[in-house]
């Protein structure tokens, strides 16, 4: 029983400690965010040099080992400074559909270029309809010959306004809640028939609502086998959880860190507000709540590495989901009212890392949905 | 002992619908449905609405334009204005400093200031909280000093809400800095087309600029603005704290709320082919917070039921701000819980009344989030709930 870190995790952990510390102080953020693309090109293609972007995939696809544990490392990181580059869902969603989708082609052709920095990609997978239901899908592609037709409507497509291409979940055959029928298509973000509606989140990051009006997709830009999307697509979604829970782990730290330091300097009634025993035993529940976080999503991360069954693995990343998104409602709600007046305002920083884990509450699936998919599997 | 409404109180009742169904404008309610931001000519032109009815300043002597209603009537005024979502006058004006000046004020300001305040001619803002100066208010450092006929004003002020739009601004500023901090404060009124005032936007994590800090630079302010004695300003804003005890916890308001939660949950995909209320995990989340509004509805009526027979409010009136909060608070987590990814997009703009372009989401799921975010004010704000509890256990529990 083991729980030190490697020493590349040490070294990635350093490495991307350092970078967010020295070059992504509130101001620099605040500036990416006012950005057209809402996220850095100079920062990506940093990220491309150091070796990160490799993380995601596995040492046979030319990675780091997709190791999850390796991934939380580094979103912890990037959660410290609530970054927002992409890296979720261009590398870890997208790259995780063409790890486990693609052929031996897609995947040289398309891994190499998410690794060096040069696409930005999107997965288009919710709908109006289906709400945390990765199997609800209605968005149709209808095959004729060598082609597929699609159309449908997705919605909270993460970084959906920058990509180039869109890795689109589609339904090739059965009803809207089969498990079996869904397939997962490579469809180029400026194809005829593609309509993208672009905005922000509420925690900055770039997101779109896309239509798909009978749009024309070749029959090899689908990846792997029709219909048989499901279950892959289910994994690399949980892989994202742990990686935005990991994301989460960092944001809360900080919260907890500049709430703390916030009441030793505070003074009201001629003494630091966190004098009062009142609030320094809610900023130890704060504590409590970060720890037992900390802890259940080290679980997740390190049960996705394993060699546990597939049940197994799903159920460890729905309960540290479901308990997490306790913690993030405690203390992010707790942060804000210890911050007074101030917490509540756009120009401090504490309502941007509260705002990030509010959407990461809600990000596939919240607290009440991985409760209840804890309890069925 | 009976909850019931006597038959004169049921035929006011019937009186105040009507008044509604038929004088509350369409457009705004249309507005306020789709939570589209009010302007600030809608905002005054409801306001004048129910001044031609006689009906914007209830709690006023009636010689000064009051309605002379029992407790009961005006709970029941508020709770029907509640009920369709009618927003209540802007209350600095007509709700504290009017108070203020009818206790302490003289005929001449009275003259001066009520009727407008009446008519919504002049919009009102107030100038307590500062940046040092938030739970700890007394210890405010505005400084009024006395120059001839004038006061001189120099300092900030913060949290001051909705102040872009004012005329007006009762500020407490301290006329003297050697005694104990509360009895060196008076209460002032300024002319917000003074130099020397500047109006900062302070905006909020919705996006919405609803607050400001306001700069006073060597403001000269006429010494008939004074209202009562110097340092006696104090004693003047705690009489406005003990005024309108019942409608603190703001029952109609997240009444109605959860009747729209309910609506939406209806309405929203579960994902596997049925609705959010049919879970019953989210309907039993929804009961709960119905059943503490229940409490504290019933809290309340204690309060207004003491009130209307002409005893104190009693202990439990302490809670109302608190719950009435958290219980509005808890109706927007759920909110945000059914809005699931539409909880996501952060598009404040399709809020205003000029929005042109395409919405994105609808509704009352669309603003989930933004509500959500500017929300968590509530417990801050009015007396943070952490004072309500220190005033709980000074006043009530004697700890």
């Amino acid at each position: 029983m083991d729980f030190s870190f490697t020493d590349e995790q040490q070294m990635l952990q350093d490495s991307v400690q350092k970078f967010v510390r020295e070059n992504y102080d509130f101001d620099t953020r605040r500036e990416i965010l006012a950005g057209e693309k809402g996220y850095s090109e100079d920062y990506w293609n940093l990220f491309a040099e150091l070796g990160w972007l490799t993380v995601p995939f596995s040492e046979e696809d030319g990675g780091f080992g997709a190791s999850a544990v390796d991934l939380m490392v580094m979103m912890e990181e990037l959660g410290k400074g609530i970054v927002v580059e992409p890296f979720v869902a261009t590398a870890v969603m997208a790259g995780g559909l063409v790890s486990g989708l693609g052929s031996a082609d897609q995947k040289a052709d398309l891994i190499a270029k998410i690794m060096s920095g040069e696409v930005q990609l999107a997965c288009a997978i919710s709908e109006p309809e289906s709400r945390y239901n990765l199997a609800s899908v209605s968005t149709s592609a209808t095959q004729q010959g060598a082609t597929f037709t699609l159309k449908g409507s997705k919605v909270a497509v993460l970084n959906g306004g920058c990509a180039d291409s869109l890795l689109v979940v589609a339904r090739t055959s059965g009803d809207q809640l089969d498990r079996d029928g869904i397939s997962v298509f490579m469809v180029d973000a400026s194809a005829e028939g593609v309509t993208r509606q672009s905005y922000r989140n509420i925690d900055g990051h770039t997101a779109a609502n896309i239509r798909f009006d009978n749009v024309q997709v070749a029959s090899d830009q689908m990846l792997g086998d029709a219909g048989q999307a499901l279950s892959v697509l289910e994994k690399v979604i949980d892989i994202a959880t742990v990686a935005v829970a990991a994301e989460a782990l960092g944001a809360l730290d900080s919260l907890l860190q500049k709430t703390v330091e916030y009441s030793k300097t505070r003074k009201q009634f001629g003494v630091p507000i966190g004098t009062f025993q009142a609030l320094q035993h809610r900023m130890a529940d704060m504590f409590i709540e970060c720890q037992l976080a900390r802890s259940i999503v080290l679980m997740a991360a390190m049960k996705l590495d394993s060699s546990a069954s597939d049940t197994e693995k799903a159920k460890a990343v729905a309960a540290a989901k479901s308990r997490l998104g306790k913690a993030i409602i405690q203390v992010s709600q707790e942060a804000v009212q210890l911050h007074g007046g101030i917490g509540i305002t756009e120009e401090l920083d504490v309502a941007h890392f509260f705002k990030r884990v509010t959407a990461i509450e809600t990000l596939f699936g919240n607290t009440d949905f991985h409760t209840r998919r804890f309890a069925s599997l | 002992m009976n909850a019931d409404f006597t038959a004169d109180e049921l035929a006011f009742q019937q009186q105040v619908r009507d008044f509604l169904e038929n004088e509350f404008p369409a457009d705004i309610r249309e507005k306020i449905d789709s939570n589209v931001n009010l302007s600030k000519d809608d905002i005054i032109r409801w306001q004048k609405i129910l001044n031609k009815q006689g009906w914007m300043a209830p709690n006023w002597p009636v010689e000064y334009g009051g309605t002379g209603w029992t407790p009961t009537q005006k709970y029941i005024f508020n709770q029907e204005m509640g009920r369709v979502g009618a927003p209540e006058p802007v209350p600095f004006g007509v709700k504290m400093v009017a108070p203020v000046l009818l206790t302490y004020g003289t005929e001449e300001q009275k003259q001066r200031f009520l009727p407008d305040i009446l008519e919504s001619n002049a919009w009102w803002c107030q100038g307590y909280s500062e940046p040092n100066s938030g739970s700890d208010l007394a210890s405010l450092k505005t400084a009024a000093v006395r120059d001839g006929d004038h006061y001189v004003v120099n300092g900030t002020k913060t949290w001051n809400t909705l102040g872009q739009f004012a005329d007006w601004i009762f500020c407490l500023v301290r006329t003297d800095s050697t005694v104990k901090k509360q009895e060196g404060i008076s209460f002032l009124l300024i002319d917000m087309k003074s130099p020397g005032i500047t109006v900062n936007p302070i905006y909020l994590m919705d996006g919405s600029p609803e607050v400001n800090e306001i700069v006073f630079d060597n403001v000269r302010v006429p010494v008939e603005n004074l209202i009562g004695e110097e340092n006696k300003g104090w004693t003047y804003a705690k009489v406005l704290l003990t005024h309108e005890r019942t409608g603190m916890g703001r029952v109609p308001y997240t009444s109605r709320r959860i009747g729209e939660l309910k609506t939406a949950a209806a309405a929203r995909a579960d994902g596997e082919g049925g609705s959010l209320l049919d879970d019953p995990i989210f309907a039993q989340k929804v009961a709960e917070v119905e059943i503490d509004l229940l409490a504290l509805e019933y809290a309340e009526l204690r309060t207004l039921a003491a009130v209307a027979v002409g005893k104190a409010p009693g202990p439990e009136s302490s809670i109302l701000k608190i719950v009435g909060t958290e219980v509005a608070q808890q109706v927007d987590e759920l909110f945000l819980e059914v809005a699931g990814y539409d909880a996501l997009p952060f598009v404040p703009q399709q809020f205003q009344p000029d929005f042109a372009g395409e919405p994105i989401g609808q509704g009352s799921l669309a603003s989930a989030s933004l509500h959500y975010l500017n929300h968590r004010k509530a417990t801050i704000y009015g007396g943070s709930n952490e004072i309500q509890k220190n005033i709980i256990c000074k006043a009530v529990l004697g700890l």
